[in-house]
């Protein structure tokens, strides 16, 4: 569903992603791994189209988006995680899952919403940002699936968090994976990307160095934990 | 006592202008990022288009205040169809640029059209001399002004609060490409909001239109005073904006009673210590000053 080809980002004169090409399937996780810097951010910022200076192609859904604005894309079937968990303080947890409208009949109802994540539902009427940081990540999470989004783009999740929090975020997407929908996570914890990616792509200084499946991940982690500077 | 409570209705009337101005300033700066220097100017031609429009159809303040926030609003969108939004991906300092230009000709043309002198305005009839509130006498008019721009005050209150216009500008003002990113065209709120902010703006002017000189410069000081309001109330702050507008017309009004010569030093006094306690104003948030 998602078909990167030979992207390149820059940053006024830095370039920061070289011709990276990167393929998420329907029910596919694919998780983007590599260390601080090396261009992860910057690459799903360009999926979403919050970054604009760039070359090479997007294709969504057969789709090319390359040109599209960010809001196009997001209501073209592409949800968002961001990685400082975009909760709006000036929104309550309930403004905060209906701000973004559906985009397809795969939405999720606030009912559904409340029933999957409970500690949502005691505090609908709270400030976005008086919840913690465990909540703040499942509220952004539930905002991007009550859409009804088909592929999520998901910035470390796990950072930061409990690992009672990380193994819910796992079920999660477990369960989204199951429904049909792709997800790309970016994620420094090699261990939970085994755990739920079938591949994953190794970013270096913004080139896609390495594509490994889960078993070269689970063999290589030691090796790749270094590279990571963990 | 009795001269205190009308010192205080006539700094809330007059708190009322800053109000209603600086609400429409932090509405423009919140969605646009545009801090606009042309807000005084709208002001005045909100005041001078009711004085015409009493002197040509015989359109009394009632009138006025439903035709020209509409008139206001129409030249608004005009404004930032043709200039403002060039401004949203230049440096800020094209912004100050433009809008303050944008001062200089409005009120050129006005005192081309106009002259300098001011022109006559008498509210209806029904809002003239004054009325007794337990014991004290109050003017009419300045109850009227108070009363009516609370009630515009919360009409946008609500708005904001409990519409999906509202949410979407409350996200917008936050962190606009968030907003993108979750599928709002922020893009396509900003005329209406720059259309909105003129309005009130105008809708300012005319209820101060039996209250002050009408003349092409009648939006200078104006300008400053809400300068400071917005600095005080934080700078997107729409709470704030209201707040610091009602209680800089009280300064205002003590001031002038008290101490004359230092009325207008003492609201730049108020600005000075707020910025000193907190720096991104009253209700700002800290990002903001960032
Ligand atoms: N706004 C910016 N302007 C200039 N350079 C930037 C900007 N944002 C990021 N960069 C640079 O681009 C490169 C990639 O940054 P990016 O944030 O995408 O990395 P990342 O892989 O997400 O890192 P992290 O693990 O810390 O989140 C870095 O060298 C960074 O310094
Ligand atoms: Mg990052």
């Amino acid at each position: 569903m998602l078909e990167v080809t030979a992207l390149n980002a820059w940053y006024g004169e830095a370039q920061a992603l070289h011709e990276v090409n990167v393929r998420v399937g329907e029910g596919e996780v694919v998780t983007l791994v590599g260390r601080n810097g090396a261009g992860k951010t910057t690459l799903v910022r360009c999926l979403i189209g919050l970054h604009r200076q760039v070359s090479g192609a997007v294709c969504f859904l057969g789709r090319d988006v390359t040109r599209l604005p960010a809001h196009q894309r997001a209501r073209a079937g592409m949800g968002w995680v961001q990685d400082d968990r975009g909760i709006y303080a000036s929104l309550t947890v309930e403004e905060n899952l209906l701000l973004p409208p559906s985009v397809s009949e795969r939405a999720w109802t606030l009912k559904r919403v409340y029933e999957a994540f409970p500690e949502l539902a005691g505090r609908r009427k709270a400030g976005g940002t008086t919840l913690s940081g465990g909540e703040q990540q499942m509220l952004a999470i539930a905002r991007a699936l009550r859409t009804g989004a088909c592929l999520l783009l998901m910035d470390e999740p796990s950072e930061g968090l409990a690992p009672v929090v990380v193994a819910r975020i796992r079920e999660i997407i477990r369960e989204v994976k199951a429904t049909g929908v792709g997800v790309l996570l970016i994620e420094q914890n090699v261990t939970f990307a085994a755990t739920v990616a079938d591949r994953h792509y190794l970013l270096s200084q913004g080139r896609i160095v390495e594509t490994l499946d889960t078993a070269d991940l689970q063999r290589r982690e030691g090796e790749l934990l270094k590279h990571l500077g963990i | 006592m009795n001269a205190l409570l009308q010192y205080a209705v006539q700094g809330l009337a007059a708190g009322s202008f800053y109000a209603l101005a600086a609400l429409g300033l932090a509405i423009i700066f919140g969605v646009l990022g545009v801090v606009n220097f042309a807000h005084g100017a709208f002001y005045m031609l909100g005041a001078v288009t009711a004085a015409v429009l009493l002197d040509t159809l015989n359109l009394t303040l009632w009138w006025s205040l439903l035709v020209v926030p509409v008139l206001m609003f129409a030249f608004g969108v005009v404004v930032e169809r043709l200039f403002v939004q060039w401004l949203l991906r230049l440096d800020p300092l094209y912004n100050f640029l433009l809008t303050f230009g944008l001062t200089l000709v409005l009120v050129e043309l006005v005192k081309q059209k106009y002259g300098v002198s001011g022109l006559p305005y008498t509210p209806p009839e029904a809002l003239q001399g004054r009325v007794e509130l337990a014991g004290v006498v109050l003017p009419r008019y300045q109850l009227f002004v108070f009363l009516f721009s609370v009630a515009i005050c919360v009409l946008v209150w609500l708005v904001m609060t409990r519409t999906r216009v509202g949410m979407i500008v409350r996200a917008s003002t936050e962190k606009p490409e968030l907003a993108r990113a979750l599928g709002i065209n922020v893009g396509r709120w900003v005329t209406p909001v720059f259309g909105f902010g003129v309005a009130i703006a105008g809708l300012a002017g005319v209820l101060s239109a039996p209250f002050r000189a009408i003349t092409a410069d009648m939006g200078n000081n104006f300008a400053i005073i809400l300068f400071a309001v917005v600095v005080i109330g934080g700078l997107g702050s729409i709470v704030g904006a209201v707040v610091a507008g009602f209680l800089v017309g009280l300064v205002e009004a003590f001031g002038q009673a008290y101490a004359p010569t230092f009325a207008q030093v003492l609201i730049f006094v108020l600005m000075a210590l707020v910025i000193l306690v907190r720096p991104a104003g009253l209700f700002g948030r800290k990002e903001a000053t960032a």
